[in-house]
């Protein structure tokens, strides 16, 4: 057990030493969502009335997209020189390597939203420091991040890496995004709980589930790395 | 030591290796040589665990592979074609990783020994992606020594590398060598090779086909020992 | 060269045998439905080949658990098939539904949980076959198949709850719910022969087109071996 603490951390680690010495991942993932927003805001014409239903839809496409994007750079610098056939070689448990991957994939992810949510606000006069909404953020990232973690280590893998990752992912990741935008409705307009609570269940389901599956199953993906 | 018998490998329809034997004893150092195509990469990858055989007997320090990875994995230094390190870490940080990852007591002493040992002590605190290619070589052999692992594997270690770098290589080989670790090297340069082994392989079609145990073995004799084993093969080229 | 089992050219004989008497059933046994007439007809075949969809995907995640743990590729070969068979019948059913909805419904499209249920599982497996072509490896390859198609299979019912309790106006023909949509009715005796008789027809159909696509892979695999070995 500790043995696979240490793994994970240390994965982690130097996810974050990496990336904080080039911030390609972060300036990349913030840069395209601000620029997200910005095509929805033409494209749908963000006036006070339009936000009120479609801030959360925008925000979560914005969040997907980035997390795409973020998912796939992180998978992609394994491959150069060869450094999953580095982690491979090590006597750790498979699960272990990918904890950790998913963990900092997390990470960049929640600290994109933490700079965008605020910045959607301030632009759009929205208050989005509502706990409920912040919790389904957390909730519906965990769940995304576990699933696309997991299909990036199998697009990079493949010919069209590039563009395989979102058309592997999105369909896939439908149960968690619908009731993410609709609790995220829920607490921002202020809906009973009780209403609120459902969408949530399904989102912890989809999250334990399927969290729980590619935990077991990321070892299928890494063996044999070619 | 290493036993391998009746290894056969396949991608597709390609078959890589058909039925090969390979037995290495300890404190041996091995030359694996052979034409690109041969499967010398193939069976390194085999022997380190990272692919699994599709048929036959693979036992490496006494464990089965691929069944007891594991156990392999933590007795075994593997420096493949790709330096396996992160261009974005130090030379020390990549050794740090690697170092947690096997467990290594005191990692970061460990590190800096081995730092001192591929002669880059200097260069402990520069990123990696600034290395040249010989210097990248050279922490790449840093790294599959950090766990003091018994079983060294080395694909192609030789390329692309200058006169100085190959010095260091051949004597941490010998140095590794006669402290009874065992030692496979494979290359296509035999004169690198030459007066570094005491046995050498050669591979061909997926099968050793020729073997000749002498140390310090004259360049010219082994490369007439190398083209007669390729050449009863169904020649190929060089 | 490997001979056609006599087994499947049976097999083959008592599918069509089937088929037809099931369409001379849902022409001539079943009764007209009173409210939506002959169109209702459609729910036969368009509920089996809905049947044979799911089916097909949820072997393929069997087989692919079967690979996983077993490594023979033959699990592969029938994971795989069974999800082109069933993709293609998933089509079927969603074409053969809105050829129903069109006077029913009034539109040929909504996005009722159902329809996008079964449009999103056709990306899912679209995403398959996607995915399989741009791998080279076989063994990767069926790795990698075997692990989405799990992932596929399991999201399923998530996409489903979701959608659902996001709208619905697909009738409700069998089993608890209430139908809320136009078009749901209640299935008399003879109705509920020619409907289950259906769905064992077109179960016994997917085996049939399994193996022949089973069978057929054998060969091109082995076709492939010989024009190796030919060139090599």
């Amino acid at each position: 057990m500790r043995n696979y603490l240490r793994t994970v951390i240390t994965v982690v680690w130097k996810d974050i030493v990496g990336e904080a010495r080039n911030k390609e991942i972060l300036t990349s993932m913030l840069v395209f969502s601000l620029l997200v927003i910005l095509i929805f805001n033409f494209a749908l014409d963000l006036d006070v009335q339009a936000q009120e239903s479609v801030t959360a839809g925008v925000i979560w496409v914005t969040f997907t997209f980035a997390g795409t994007l973020g998912v796939n750079r992180s998978m992609a610098s394994e491959r150069e020189g060869g450094c999953l056939d580095g982690l491979l070689l090590v006597p750790v448990d498979r699960s272990a390597l990918y904890v950790g991957k998913a963990l900092g994939n997390l990470l960049f992810l929640l600290v994109i939203e933490v700079i965008i949510l605020p910045i959607y606000s301030v632009l759009f006069n929205v208050n989005m420091l509502v706990p409920g909404f912040l919790l389904v953020v957390l909730l519906g990232s965990i769940g995304y991040i576990a699933v696309g973690t997991l299909l990036a280590a199998m697009s990079v893998q493949a010919r069209t890496r590039d563009i395989l990752l979102p058309i592997l992912l999105f369909p896939l990741t439908i149960p968690i995004l619908i009731p993410a935008v609709k609790a995220s409705i829920g607490y921002l307009e202020g809906y009973p709980g009780s209403w609120i609570m459902t969408w949530l269940n399904v989102i912890i389901v989809y999250d334990l589930i399927f969290t729980a599956i590619a935990v077991m199953l990321f070892e299928y993906v890494v063996e044999e790395w070619s | 030591m290493i036993r391998v018998r009746n290894l056969r490998k396949r991608f597709g329809h390609k078959r890589v290796l058909s039925g090969l034997d390979f037995q290495v004893e300890k404190g041996e150092l091995v030359a694996l040589l052979g034409p690109n195509g041969s499967g010398k990469t193939t069976l390194l990858r085999i022997l380190s665990s990272l692919s699994r055989p599709d048929g036959g007997e693979v036992l490496v320090g006494g464990y089965q592979l691929p069944q007891e990875a594991d156990w392999v994995r933590e007795r075994l230094g593997f420096v493949s074609h790709q330096p396996l390190l992160y261009g974005d870490l130090t030379a020390e940080e990549n050794l740090w990783f690697y170092g947690r990852l096997y467990n290594v007591s005191d990692y970061r002493q460990r590190a800096a020994n081995v730092l001192d040992m591929v002669g880059l002590q200097r260069c402990g605190a520069d990123l990696v992606r600034t290395f040249s290619r010989g210097m990248v070589q050279r922490l790449a052999l840093g790294r599959s020594l950090l766990h003091e692992p018994q079983i060294l594997l080395f694909d192609e270690p030789h390329t692309g590398l200058d006169q100085d770098s190959v010095r260091m290589l051949n004597d941490v080989l010998l140095h590794m060598s006669e402290q009874g670790r065992i030692v496979v090297v494979t290359s296509h340069d035999l004169a690198q090779v030459a007066n570094l082994a005491s046995r050498f392989d050669v591979l061909s079609r997926g099968k050793i086909v020729a073997s000749v145990k002498e140390e310090k073995i004259d360049l010219d004799r082994l490369l007439m020992f190398y083209r007669e084993a390729v050449r009863l093969r169904g020649g190929e080229r060089l | 060269m490997e001979e056609k089992p006599r087994f499947l050219s049976l097999l083959d004989g008592i599918t069509g045998i089937l088929f037809l008497a099931a369409v001379l059933l849902v022409f001539f046994y079943a009764p007209l439905e009173r409210s939506m007439g002959a169109v209702q007809k459609v729910f036969y075949f368009h509920v089996s080949t809905a049947w044979v969809g799911m089916l097909g995907f949820f072997v393929s995640a069997l087989m692919g658990g079967m690979y996983i743990l077993s490594r023979k590729k033959i699990w592969d070969m029938i994971g795989f098939s069974s999800v082109e068979i069933s993709f293609i019948f998933f089509f079927i059913a969603i074409v053969s539904g809105s050829i129903w909805a069109r006077p029913i419904w009034n539109t040929w499209w909504t996005w009722d949980p159902r329809l996008t249920t079964a449009a999103v599982v056709e990306l899912i497996y679209g995403a398959y076959f996607l995915l399989r072509q741009a791998i080279d490896e076989p063994q990767q390859k069926a790795r990698f198949s075997a692990v989405y198609a799990i992932f596929g299979f399991l999201s399923v019912p998530l996409t489903f709850v979701s959608i659902r309790m996001l709208r619905t106006i697909h009738p409700v023909v069998i089993g608890a719910g209430d139908p809320t949509g136009g078009g749901g009715f209640s299935m008399t005796g003879p109705m509920q022969v020619t409907f289950f008789f259906s769905l064992f027809t077109f179960s016994v159909l997917f085996v049939d087109v399994l193996w022949h696509r089973i069978r057929l892979e054998k060969l091109e695999s082995m076709m492939n071996k010989l024009r190796l070995e030919l060139t090599s």
